[in-house]
């Protein structure tokens, strides 16, 4: 068997326990990040927006090492809390398109609802929407946090 | 035919601009336009001159401005706000936004919207990325308030710089009058982006395992730009020009700060200055070859509210076809001849416009497609959309308030 674990910055810890509690031990599992290229170009990008400028970089490491290198320790913190040997993979794009190219040819990907933290449509955001509908694969989606209770399922629409 | 040339050169300048070929650096072309303009007679010496005079205080202020904010940068103002931010928000998403809001607002509008976007939205990456959580509410809402909270003092965009001449306004006044509209800018920013989102921001706590750093806020430089910014207030009251406190605070800062000569000049920019100086002659002979008195055609006269509405209206709309630089020096003349409340409201359109576009303008944009074709980086449906939520919005209701100070102030 062979697992992709989505590790998004605000909600990897779900996965990878998830992943810890319920993928066999002999699976092969792979810890995959993906860090966004437009938010990186909408933080760097400042130079095309300003017409007639051609401000110098900014000092310090710029935006695209300062994303490597947190996706990189994101992923080793995410490997040792798993606590077995897994492949990391770090990606860069459009994210919920790279997750699903990581999905090519695995059984399993697990990934966190990234919404409001109540039953409904809106636990989940867009991308992980779009991944859950688009992945080649079984999904197991997980509350990054203890799942709501039935209380907070939305009411039937003639009771609104 | 003396029409055609003059907007041809306008076209070359701001081609250049945009397109930014290696050969023809958009300094050059601009520079080489308005002499071109002058040398054929399209201009006469005496307008040139003219147009250079009233221009040069306004880039020797723009000079002045970018040095002080080169010299905030040197003394770490930007990192200590990002310790700031990253320790104020306690971990969670929603008050780091609250933080990002904060900074980016007064970074625009005390020291200009190009020192959010060039200094402090990669801090605000950086300071997102560290925390473990998703930069993309907080770098958008840099994106975003450094057009819309540009709107307060003369000095927050180079925009309000041409247009704050031109008005009449005393440095106060400026701020009195357009106070509200800031204001009102900024909530609307912040619904919108706190709902569009909701999701991201809602987590309780980013853990992160770094232990966060204690900012040191640079005291001297800070200390600086608010006598710099006490001293547009008194001048105007004492009739100095402005653009003399605004060169006291850059040669404290320098002589503080001590960065090398070449480094001083290249924070100055001199190439962007010779650009804005040779587009604002290039401008004036458009203008006075028809130009203008088609623009004066197009706009309402007056200080009503629906002709206030028109001007800010018209103004976003030519901000997001050619730049907000070219929009304020091609309406400005328009408006200006209205009173400063048109001025205003053109001020409205041109500084809060540009969320539409993601790089600031059509033009610029399908440059940007032709040339990357197939260019993933840029996610053009979000930034329009909330672009969409907020621009029109904006538009109207600071405007509208812009109205109500009017009367008031």
């Amino acid at each position: 068997m062979r697992a992709v674990v989505w590790i998004s910055e605000d909600t990897w810890e779900a996965c990878v326990d998830q992943a810890r509690s319920l993928v066999p031990e002999d699976a092969e599992v792979t810890l995959v990040h993906v860090a966004p290229t437009d938010v990186e170009a909408l933080a760097s990008g400042g130079g095309a927006r300003l017409l007639g400028r051609h401000p110098p970089p900014p000092p310090g490491p710029p935006v695209r090492a300062i994303a490597d290198e947190e996706a990189h320790a994101l992923l080793e913190e995410a490997l040792s809390r798993l606590g077995r040997p897994a492949r990391t993979v770090a990606r860069r794009g459009k994210v919920e398109r790279e997750v699903v190219r990581a999905c090519v040819g695995a059984d399993l990907l697990i990934l966190a609802r990234d919404g409001e933290a109540r039953l409904g449509p809106k636990s989940l955001g867009s991308r992980t929407r779009f991944a859950l509908d688009h992945a080649p694969c079984q999904v197991l989606l997980v509350w990054p946090q203890e799942p709501p209770g039935f209380e907070t399922i939305p009411l039937p629409p003639h009771l609104r | 035919m003396s029409e055609v040339v003059a907007l041809v050169v306008l076209a070359a300048c701001l081609a250049a601009a945009v397109a930014r070929p290696r050969l023809a650096p958009d300094w050059a072309v601009a520079a080489g336009g308005a002499l071109v303009l002058v040398v054929v007679g399209i201009l006469s010496t005496a307008d040139a001159r003219a147009a250079l005079r009233q221009l040069g205080p306004t880039v020797g202020f723009l000079a002045a401005l970018l040095v002080l904010a080169d010299g905030c940068r040197r003394a770490g103002l930007f990192e200590a706000l990002g310790a700031g931010m990253a320790l104020g928000s306690r971990g969670r998403p929603a008050r780091l936004l609250a933080m990002v809001f904060l900074a980016a607002a007064g970074t625009t509008a005390v020291l200009s919207l190009d020192a959010t976007v060039v200094l402090l939205t990669p801090i605000v990456f950086a300071t997102a990325a560290r925390l473990r959580t998703n930069a993309r509410p907080h770098v958008y809402a840099c994106t975003h308030l450094a057009n819309s909270a540009s709107l307060l003092l003369p000095v927050s965009n180079l925009t309000n710089l041409l247009a704050f001449r031109a008005s009449g306004l005393s440095f106060a006044r400026f701020g009195g009058l357009m106070v509200l509209p800031w204001l009102v800018a900024l909530a609307i920013e912040w619904l919108v982006l706190r709902r569009s989102f909701a999701g991201d921001l809602q987590r309780s706590a980013a853990r992160s395992t770094r232990a966060l750093e204690r900012p040191e806020l640079p005291a001297f430089a800070l200390a600086v730009v608010a006598l710099t910014l006490a001293g547009f207030v008194l001048s105007s009251l004492v009739g100095i020009a402005p653009v003399w406190v605004a060169t006291g605070g850059a040669v404290v800062m320098v002589v503080r700060e001590r960065p090398a000569p070449k480094q001083l000049v290249l924070a100055a920019e001199p190439t962007f200055l010779v650009f804005v100086l040779g587009l604002g002659v290039v401008v004036r002979a458009a203008g006075e070859h028809g130009l203008s008195s088609a623009v004066d055609s197009l706009l309402p006269h007056g200080t009503a509210l629906p002709a206030l509405l028109v001007v800010a209206v018209v103004s976003a709309a030519v901000a997001n076809l050619l730049n907000n630089l070219p929009a304020t020096l091609i309406i400005l003349p328009v408006a200006a001849a209205s009173g400063p409340g048109p001025v205003l409201a053109m001020l409205v359109g041109v500084n809060v416009g540009p969320n539409l576009t993601y790089v600031g303008s059509l033009a610029t944009l399908l440059w940007r497609r032709i040339v990357h074709a197939h260019d993933e980086e840029t996610d053009m449906a979000e930034f329009t959309r909330l672009g969409l939520l907020t621009v029109p919005a904006s538009l109207l209701a600071c405007t509208l308030v812009l109205w109500l100070a009017l009367q008031v102030v």
